[in-house]
């Protein structure tokens, strides 16, 4: 099980990146990480002509706070984000979320852009994107332009990223005063993909719910909010008491399909009692 | 490098060597090693990510061999179970796996003893529920884990000890 043939190029700016994918359009692949791309090319899943290394990139590291936002480079690695002060002070729900990404190993590669450029269904940091409202960068050859996570993911490995276009970073507002995080997973080891996971985000303030965002992963094509269920919450007091009587809302914001494990079924149950322990979560 | 290759001479350091070699880009690191450097400690699993048997380290930290290709590497300082052996750093944990059996065919352990030095790296008094998260991205099919646990755990309570 080895990777196919490729021809390999290893850029060193955006600019040069960016002529490659304008030059090979749907014949190249960017190689980020490479932790979700290498196991596709050596299941021969993908199979490129080209792969575009954007590693040695230097402006796609680092992670940037301005006024009000945390600016996060498409290459900055899920270790890094687990280890950065700014990430715990500012994403307090990044940095809950870092340790339920696979393993040590693969978390000191993989990288927040290639997580959402990928678009994996059970990803972690999709979900906490739309959940915190976050904002990718897309460079194209006519410049950067920038989509909200709301309309960034558009299905399975599907995103709103165009032929030739490199996601470069992603922006993410500051937890605003009187907001709370909180992230779940459920998996059946450690490290696995999600069988179901909750990304949460919103107001607590006056103890009462307000401005939820509640992200789920794992139960679609794609990262998707609970909005009816976070309508049933606004207002309430920020007690379980409360979320216990919203629960049943989820069954018009989600419809699971069974996969290799659980049941349609199973898994609405699963989103259920993981929202339940999110959201008592946030309001502990 | 903006031309597409096929092949591209890489340097690296592995193991405090200086290395130069020609490869074709479509192999991978823990294939470089094992065939070209005639490092065979590292061992070839899953070749997908998942079992850990390829664990080497670059620049510092831990990677899975099999989803990085070597001329990835070209650059970086890579260790493999046979530098940390040689240099004596796995010394007591390698002394602890085999006063507890925490081995029994060995195709894991050089992946896992590997994973054992970052975590202990980060988490220098690990409960055994963290060396169990931490060593979950390393498949053992002998020893039911156990055994490793027990091997770590001792490692980090005799490293606590000297350090009070």
């Amino acid at each position: 099980m080895k990777a196919p043939r490729f021809a390999y190029a290893r850029p060193a700016s955006v600019a040069e990146a960016l002529a490659l994918l304008d030059k090979h359009k749907d014949d190249a692949r960017v190689l980020a990480g490479g932790q979700s791309l290498v196991p596709m090319l050596n299941f021969r899943v993908a199979g490129p002509r080209v792969l575009v290394d954007i590693n040695r990139i230097a402006s796609l590291s680092g992670i940037k706070i301005t006024k009000n936002h945390v600016r996060v480079g498409a290459l900055v690695r899920h270790t890094e984000l687990g280890r950065s002060p700014d990430i715990a002070k500012h994403l307090p729900l990044v940095a809950t979320a870092i340790p339920h990404i696979a393993h040590p190993a693969i978390r000191n590669r993989g990288t927040l852009g290639g997580s959402c450029a990928l678009a994996d269904p059970a990803a972690e940091l999709p979900a906490c994107a739309l959940a915190l409202e976050a904002t990718f960068i897309a460079a194209g050859k006519r410049g950067e332009r920038r989509i909200a996570a709301q309309d960034f993911f558009k299905g399975l490995y599907a995103t709103a990223l165009k032929s030739g276009e490199l996601l470069v970073a992603v922006e993410f507002p500051f937890s605003k005063p009187g907001y709370a995080s909180a992230f779940g997973e459920l998996a059946r080891r450690h490290g696995d993909y999600a069988m179901v996971g909750v990304a949460a985000h919103g107001s607590t303030q006056g103890a009462k719910f307000s401005d939820l965002r509640v992200a789920f992963f794992g139960v679609g094509d794609r990262p998707q909010l609970a909005a009816h269920f976070a309508r049933a919450l606004e207002g309430q007091p920020a007690t379980a008491k409360s979320v216990d009587a919203a629960l049943p809302k989820l069954d018009s914001d989600l419809a699971p399909r069974a996969d290799l494990y659980s049941s349609a079924a199973t898994k609405l149950h699963l989103a259920k009692v993981l929202a339940g322990r999110v959201l008592k979560q946030l309001v502990s | 490098m903006n031309t597409l290759l096929e092949t591209v001479e890489i340097s690296l350091t592995v193991n405090g060597e200086r290395v130069k070699r020609m490869v074709p880009v479509r192999l991978n690191l823990a294939d470089f090693l094992r065939n070209e450097l005639e490092l065979t400690g590292t061992h070839v699993g899953c070749e997908h990510g998942v079992c850990g048997a390829c664990t080497v380290r670059v620049d510092g930290e831990i990677v899975r061999g099999c989803l990085l290709f070597a001329c990835q590497a070209d650059g970086c300082k890579v260790d493999t179970i046979e530098g940390l052996s040689d240099s004596r750093e796995l010394e007591e944990l390698q002394s602890a796996f085999v006063l507890t059996n925490a081995l029994q065919c060995g195709f894991c352990t050089p992946g896992v003893l590997m994973a054992a030095q970052a975590l202990l790296r980060d988490l220098p008094d690990p409960s055994r529920e963290q060396i169990r998260e931490y060593l979950s991205g390393n498949y053992c099919r002998c020893t039911g884990y156990q055994a490793i646990v027990d091997a770590i755990e001792a490692v980090a309570k005799a490293r606590a000890g000297r350090a009070k």
